[in-house]
């Protein structure tokens, strides 16, 4: 499953994403967790507030800094979904 | 989502809340006179000495604003769940320009916003159908009308500044977002741009909020905001608490005074680069006010260190060309200005 940290390099977007890093390594899930900088790639996804949490093609959450168990409850439920 | 996950009593949050609204007030009410006591009593100074007005005025006005910046954090946090980029832009979307300078404006105040996101915001509303002056006034009245700066013009102005300043503000960005709208400049906001297929629908569409959600919100805001401003503000007022005991009467009268006439414009450029330390240089020109600085200056140099910042015009070249973004200085530039000489006749 593909995780991904949408922001330009602001100090939220790194902090969102040494969070979804934890989440991943806590859930478990087996996840690809990547950034994306560029910003047509991030106007793409809709969002118009950074940073932005892609789950699987599917935007969870935009313009804050989800909690840890909020991101990795994301996950699972997208694992399952997987199968 | 955490709704059904938890669904916590909302009435323990209430409580909690209530609870600490009481105790906050009853802090509040006594601030000064323990600032009297904590002064001229417990540590025995000598009232009218230089020190001791010093240290009075550090003591009263630095909990206080603190205090004030905390919960108008917070409740502007709870009142910005309601708002979020996506609903604003549908509110906006297709609406004629006069009316949507003036929704765009008020809206901007309400809609959480910071500019690291300006660009995608822009990109968000003016490909679905937003009129680039209507997108204006939202991104010149998201910044200026902050809730830290209205904070510390009420706490240390009083209320008919800070709503002077909200009000003024407002007309600033319906006016100027307007006047951008009217002269036709599309061909400057980068080509690439209106070609960008904004992906419309699929963010946003996240489970409306609970009450604790909200409250949650609120203190997020708090932590968020408070925890980056507060050392600003507390070396803000301690030089501002300096200026009040140690510069002589009417020192800054005829720096910023009535009389110079070139004090506006100078107030509006030094303003631009500062950033963000607005919130230390409130308290400082507050205490320059007290020797002889004029409103509509120290009003002239606010916005314009709160609303033309340097920063947001460098991340909005990605998006716009060059004369976009002087003309965008250039026109609220002009309105600060009107904006301060008229204060400096009328008060």
């Amino acid at each position: 499953m593909k995780v991904l940290v949408l922001g330009t390099g602001c100090a939220k977007c790194k902090k969102l994403f040494a969070e979804a890093e934890k989440a991943v390594a806590a859930s478990g899930v087996p996840a690809e967790l990547e950034k994306v900088e560029k910003m047509d790639e991030i106007i793409a996804y809709g969002v118009m507030m950074t940073p932005a949490l892609v789950v699987d093609g599917e935007v969870k959450c935009s313009g804050r800094i989800p909690k840890l168990a909020e991101i990795a409850s994301w996950l699972t439920t997208a694992a399952a979904k997987n199968g | 989502m955490s709704a059904t996950r938890r669904p916590r009593r909302t009435w323990l949050v209430v409580l909690l809340v209530a609870l600490g609204a009481c105790a906050w007030w009853l802090i509040y009410d006594h601030l000064e006179s323990f600032a009297k006591w904590l002064t001229y009593g417990l540590l025995g100074m000598a009232a009218g000495n230089r020190l001791a007005k010093t240290v009075a005025f550090f003591v009263f006005e630095a909990p206080k604003v603190m205090m004030l910046l905390t919960v108008i954090v917070f409740g502007v946090g709870i009142v910005r769940s309601f708002f979020t980029p996506e609903r604003t832009r549908r509110i906006l979307a297709g609406k004629r320009e006069t009316l949507g300078n003036v929704l765009a404006s008020l809206l901007g105040v309400v809609t959480p916003f910071c500019s690291c996101s300006a660009v995608p915001l822009f990109i968000g509303f003016v490909t679905t159908g937003v009129p680039l002056g209507v997108t204006f006034s939202f991104l010149i009245a998201a910044p200026m009308i902050n809730e830290v700066a209205l904070v510390l013009l009420f706490g240390l102005f009083g209320w008919k500044v800070a709503a002077l300043y909200a009000g003024t503000g407002l007309v600033i960005a319906m006016v100027a977002g307007w006047v951008i709208g009217r002269l036709r400049l599309e061909r400057w906001v980068e080509g690439w741009v209106y070609e960008t297929a904004s992906g419309v629908g699929l963010a946003g569409d996240e489970a409306p909020l609970s009450w604790n959600d909200r409250v949650r919100f609120g203190g997020d805001a708090v932590k968020d905001i408070v925890g980056k401003v507060w050392p600003y503000v507390l070396a803000g007022i301690a030089v501002g608490a300096t200026i009040h005991g140690y510069v002589p009467q009417d020192f800054m009268a005829s720096i910023m005074g009535k009389g110079a006439w070139w004090s506006v414009p100078l107030a509006v450029v030094i303003g631009i680069p500062m950033y963000s330390n607005a919130a230390g240089i409130i308290p400082v020109v507050q205490a320059l006010l007290g020797k002889g600085a004029a409103l509509g200056t120290v009003l002239a140099f606010m916005m314009s260190v709160i609303g033309l910042s340097l920063p947001e015009m460098i991340i909005l070249r990605k998006v716009l060309k060059v004369p976009l973004i002087a003309t965008f200085a250039g026109v609220v530039g002009l309105g600060i200005l009107v904006v301060g000489y008229v204060f400096n006749i009328v008060l």
